[in-house]
């Protein structure tokens, strides 16, 4: 309990330190950031379905899509949002996205494993669809311009500053109320299902509720992370629901440590950071990218967060690999029998 | 919108389904045979068609360009499944995500090498042609393109249905352990699928090529496509396959004639109701 209670408050220090240093950076570091903070929220709620849950989802930006275009499309033909209405948004955004999973569920969740992954494809693929073709309501190829952002009470969010701290604040709570829904019962249930949902349904539960309850909570935090993503960006197109873009997601929850919540805003940070830096530095940035990406999948299951963990079985055991690392471990397809 | 409307939207998804076969049936099998789906496919039917190009401007070739293209890519398909996935052993969730990170690496490689200039694939002159049929104007490219699949699909499916190894392949697409234990090599019979999928894919890049363009982000525009065809057809099939392709190829073009604004829907959503209704596909094994 005591390494708990470490870890904690060293997530704390993290958060702290993002709110102390980044304000005193240039503008560039300022967005770069306030990128990964609003994308993060997106990786989280995924952590939540491939971590927890053990689905692995590859149509998480459908979430992030509906919250974001519903964003730009209130704000640029209706004026809406853009005043003390963004919180009505914001709870908009998070409601749509729990709407769509609530939807798209009722598919997904009957498959698991490589089925369930193919099935959120497909979902995420729908979405994709209709707001490339879909013109007079998206835009098309070309997206929304988002022209202003929200200004309220003393606070004009396109002030970067202002901005930043309110994609913090939004952040540190997802990430509060994300971290109590995965220590809950419900989450230790969700952790059940995981390791073997036939026991789960054993002892009784529910099992397909639970993984329904949980792919509608992850909905909502990507449509949350939309509109965050929307102001943040300042342009919505099908580039944010397109396949890369669950991709990424779910490459950013695997490269931190699937099962962890702060894994995958590390993970967010990682990419988001070498995509903007270093990219600037050398040509072969995504090289530097995908190398760490497949050796974290070949010799990390656990992701970076599992470093810690593997460092200590190491000392312990020196003779055996540590494959009962708890948590984090990604999960083979439970045979279909 | 007349009859002849009709016999050449018709015509043209038959010619588009019958590319889709190409990319699919290795896609297919692949599932099939190591429960995994692999998501570089879509740069294998991309590096195909680059690959074809540096062979066509270096020996102004196109005919060579088809074997080499799809050899080269078979072999990197192969160093791919031995290297990498053959060490995870059986996890596929931990496979799909490998293959996740190598469609990244394949990426960035074909921009460094190939630019991000979009390219097309020009056939011999021959083939440029358009015949004429009671009045109907086809162009010859995709009559071949139909032959091509035609016979690539009859070759597979003799192979599948009357040799001993194909037979190996079928018992493990049905029942892995147990082809184990009857003593099939297994792990062999996967890394000869991989490589057939890739060699297959590739080969697609290049006929598609043509038609298509070859350009940076063919690979995530192609994946999903494919992946409708084979969960349409059902994973591990190669006749779901080739209906699958079908219906994609056909879906696609006369969604895109009829209804443009949501004719990618028309395509993806049928696919997630078929795999919700039935998770292995219209014509899948249980």
């Amino acid at each position: 309990m005591r390494s708990h209670t470490l870890k904690i408050l060293m997530v704390i220090v993290a958060l702290a330190a993002i709110a102390v240093v980044v304000p005193n950076t240039n503008s560039f570091v300022i967005l770069l950031v306030t990128r990964a903070l609003a994308f993060s929220i997106l990786v989280m709620s995924l952590d939540i379905l491939l971590g927890y849950t053990g689905l692995a989802s590859l149509g998480q930006a459908a979430y992030l899509g509906v919250g974001a275009y519903a964003t730009a499309i209130f704000a640029t033909k209706y004026h809406f949002g853009l005043g003390w209405d963004f919180w009505l948004v914001l709870l908009m955004g998070i409601l749509l996205g729990a709407a769509l999973a609530a939807v798209f569920g009722l598919l997904a969740i009957r498959a698991s494993g490589v089925y369930f992954l193919m099935i959120t494809l497909a979902l995420g693929q729908c979405v994709w669809g209709l707001a490339y073709r879909w013109n007079s309501l998206t835009g098309g190829d070309n997206g929304i311009n988002l022209r202003e952002r929200p200004k309220f009470g003393g606070l004009d969010l396109a002030n970067e500053m202002t901005f930043f701290f309110l994609v913090f604040g939004v952040f540190v709570v997802s990430l509060l109320l994300m971290y109590t829904l995965v220590r809950s019962p419900f989450g230790r249930s969700l952790a059940g299902i995981r390791e073997r949902e036939l026991r789960m349904q054993i002892l009784g539960y529910n099992t397909w509720l639970h993984k329904y309850i949980a792919f509608i909570i992850a909905g909502g935090f990507g449509g949350l992370s939309g509109v965050l993503w929307a102001h943040t960006a300042g342009i919505v197109s099908p580039e944010n629901v397109v396949l890369t873009t669950s991709v990424d997601a779910l490459l950013m929850a695997v490269l931190g440590g699937a099962g962890t919540l702060v894994g995958g805003v590390i993970g967010a940070f990682i990419v988001f950071g070498l995509r903007e830096f270093l990219s600037t530095l050398v040509p072969w940035w995504q090289y530097v990218l995908g190398v760490v990406y497949v050796a974290t999948i070949l010799y990390l299951p656990t992701g970076l967060m599992g470093i810690p963990e593997r460092l200590r079985q190491k000392r312990a055991q020196p003779d055996k690999h540590g494959e009962a690392t708890g948590a984090a471990t990604l999960h083979p397809a439970e045979k279909r029998s | 919108m007349n009859l002849n409307f009709w016999v050449t939207q018709t015509f043209n998804g038959i010619s588009y389904g019958a590319l889709l076969f190409l990319v699919g049936s290795g896609l297919s099998l692949i599932f099939g045979v190591m429960r995994i789906v692999n998501l570089s496919h879509g740069s294998y039917f991309m590096l195909g068609g680059y690959v074809a190009l540096t062979v066509i401007w270096t020996t102004g070739s196109w005919l060579l360009a088809i074997p080499v293209a799809a050899l080269t890519i078979a072999v990197l398909g192969l160093a791919m499944e031995r290297i990498f996935l053959r060490q995870l052993g059986f996890d596929p969730l931990r496979q799909v995500l490998l293959t996740v990170g190598f469609a990244f690496l394949f990426q960035q490689a074909a921009l460094d090498i190939w630019s991000g200039n979009n390219f097309d694939i020009n056939p011999p002159a021959v083939l440029s042609q358009t015949i004429s049929i009671g009045g109907i104007f086809l162009p010859l490219y995709r009559v071949f393109m139909i032959a091509i699949a035609l016979a690539i699909g009859l070759v597979l499916w003799l192979v599948m249905e009357k040799t001993r190894i194909g037979a190996q392949v079928r018992a493990t697409v049905d029942d892995a352990q147990m082809a184990r234990g009857v003593g099939i090599d297994t792990s062999r019979i996967s890394m000869m699928i991989f490589s057939l999928g890739a060699f297959l894919a590739a080969l697609g890049g290049v006929i598609g090529g043509a038609f298509l363009g070859i350009y940076p982000g063919l690979d995530f525009e192609m994946l999903p496509i494919a992946f409708a065809v084979v969960i349409i057809g059902g994973m591990g099939s190669l006749g779901g396959a080739a209906i699958g392709a079908l219906i994609v190829g056909l879906a696609d073009n006369v969604g895109k004639a009829l209804f443009p604004e949501i004719s990618y829907f028309t395509l993806y959503a049928p696919m997630a109701l078929i795999l919700a209704v039935k998770p292995t596909g219209l014509f899948g094994r249980e």
